[in-house]
């Protein structure tokens, strides 16, 4: 399975170094990391290779929550299928 | 490719407009659990709800989980049990409300569906057995969903069953007294009833339906409002692309949803709803989308026109999203789910009478609607008359679901909590229809049900 990883709120040192260590240590494969900065606020979005992943998607999820209280960012993870859908008929 | 732009614009929809899909309901027929013997009949009723819905709730929650979206309710529907429960040697159809709520329970949904009769022209016995115990079947079960389909465009009103229909839901508020009548809550009397409606409490499934089928009711009303603030102040036609798009969108997700709740539980994906269902919570309310187009308090002139624009812009942005379109399909304007309709009502802006013309062109009825506890039955039956009159007129489905509140009075409110949320009970007219509805009888169907 493909997923989305979102990331927003203010900018601060190591978000991107957080998230890619989770999902490194998860077996997930990153395929494409797009990021923007405004004003301070920070927004990233990650498409990433679940199909030889060593957690589950759940479990993943609850850490990338964690890591987000921890520095102060809003984190998803979820199906590439949902934005799929929405975006493009 | 995807865009950062659109992955963001869903992220916004799920974390600050309460996108979520509102319900996947499941529709079991039980056309085989007829039994003369109800006890016999009651145990087929419940083991055939709970082997095809077993893993209803888990499946639910884990496309949930990998979507990222809330799928807010997961429900059951079933077979009007008067067609199931009428070979059946007894005289009281509330162990067959036991075994579905008993069954709801089990299987970890909220609401089962389908304690129904379908008496549009007429009623059997079974529909008569199943009308006199809709009121202890609804104080005696939590899960219970009932309905009542009293008139179709094809066959008139049946105004016996109209009239019968006062006194049953003024008997449930009476049983659910402790609770200001939250029977009623779960009571509909329709009029062009549809067979795949995802939506309680109306739900059930109809006699044309697959022996199992999976239905998807969306929501949105806070990402639709969201999307009109960016066309404040423009033309009409502005707002109508604006809705049309941003329905797509939703229905999309609904379109998925429903596919892949189908795949994983080997039955039929039957239809998408694409009704707009509010909450009482603040920024899912219809009622505000109708602000945002200009009105300053729902329910004040101008409100049928702008609902109007609504309920049709989100079909032609829905039906393209969809394979099949179905349900009710519409804006939905519960009272008492809808904090912006709460609070015109509360204000007195939003009116009865207003609703009333409401229904003419939206998804629905008189939908969780609190009334004083001493309005009379006839005037119950005389307001379902009115509503079914909207419906067989214009071919549409219409639906009443009034709350005689027990020892209320206009002004006070009365708490249902959760999605059903809270409503200030609204007046009646009180010159008496009672003569109107002690004719019985059937309104002839219109003309223009004679299409062939």
């Amino acid at each position: 399975m493909r997923v989305i990883v979102t990331v927003y709120g203010l900018d601060r040192v190591g978000i991107i170094y957080g998230v890619c260590k989770l999902l490194a240590e998860a077996n997930v494969n990153i395929l494409d990391i797009s990021q923007t900065v405004m004003q301070e606020f920070f927004t990233m979005t990650m498409l990433a290779d679940m199909s030889g992943a060593t957690k589950e998607l759940v479990k993943l999820r609850e850490q990338l929550n964690e890591l987000g209280k921890e520095i102060g960012v809003t984190i998803r993870i979820q199906s590439e299928d949902i934005f799929t859908a929405m975006h493009t008929v | 490719m995807l865009t950062n732009a659109e992955i963001m614009q869903t992220v916004d929809m799920l974390d600050h407009q309460k996108l979520d899909i509102r319900t996947i309901t499941m529709g079991v027929s039980l056309r085989d659990c007829a039994d003369p013997n109800p006890t016999r009949c009651a145990q087929k009723i419940y083991d055939k709800i709970c082997r095809c819905a077993e893993r209803l709730v888990p499946v639910g929650c884990a496309i949930e989980a990998e979507l990222g979206i809330p799928i807010v309710n997961k429900r059951i529907s079933v077979t009007p049990i008067a067609l199931v429960a009428e070979s059946c040697r007894t005289d009281s159809y509330v162990p067959f409300a036991q075994a579905m709520d008993q069954a709801a329970r089990v299987c970890g949904v909220n609401f089962i569906g389908g304690f129904s009769a379908l008496v549009h022209k007429g009623m059997t016995h079974g529909d008569e057995t199943l009308i006199e115990s809709i009121p202890e079947a609804l104080a005696v079960t939590n899960a219970v969903c009932s309905s009542v389909n009293v008139a179709t465009t094809r066959a008139g009103i049946n105004m016996d069953a109209v009239q019968r229909m006062g006194q049953i839901i003024k008997r449930t508020a009476e049983l659910t007294a402790d609770a200001d009548g939250i029977g009623c809550a779960k009571l509909v009397v329709f009029a062009n009833a549809v067979e795949d409606n995802p939506f309680m409490a109306g739900a059930f499934h109809g006699v044309g339906e697959p022996e199992s089928v999976i239905n998807v009711g969306v929501s949105g009303p806070g990402v639709v409002r969201h999307a009109l603030e960016a066309v404040r102040g423009r033309p009409f036609d502005e707002v109508a692309e604006t809705i049309k798009r941003t329905a797509f969108r939703i229905t999309r997700i609904g379109q998925l949803v429903a596919q892949e709740a189908a795949s994983r539980l080997g039955v039929p994906y039957g239809i998408v709803d694409l009704s707009l269902a509010p909450t009482p919570a603040v920024g899912d309310s219809v009622a505000r989308i109708l602000e945002e187009m200009g009105l300053e308090t729902c329910g004040t002139h101008g409100t049928t026109a702008a609902l109007a624009l609504l309920n049709d812009a989100v079909k032609k942005g829905g039906v393209m999203a969809s394979g099949h379109v179905g349900g009710l399909s519409g804006a939905f304007i519960p009272v008492s789910e809808d904090e912006g309709m709460i609070a015109a009502a509360r204000c007195g802006t939003l009116t009865l009478q207003k609703l009333e013309a409401m229904t003419c062109v939206c998804s629905v009825g008189l939908d969780m609607i609190a009334v004083p506890g001493d309005t009379s039955a006839e005037t119950i039956s005389a307001i379902i008359a009115d509503e079914a009159a909207i419906g067989v007129v214009n071919n549409k489905t219409t639906a009443v679901r009034l709350i005689p509140a027990p020892g209320k009075k206009t002004g006070d409110e009365v708490s249902f909590g959760g999605l059903l949320g809270t409503a200030p009970v609204m007046p009646v007219l009180t010159p008496s229809a009672a003569d109107f509805i002690a004719r019985g009888g059937r309104i002839p169907a219109p003309l223009h049900s004679l299409r062939n």
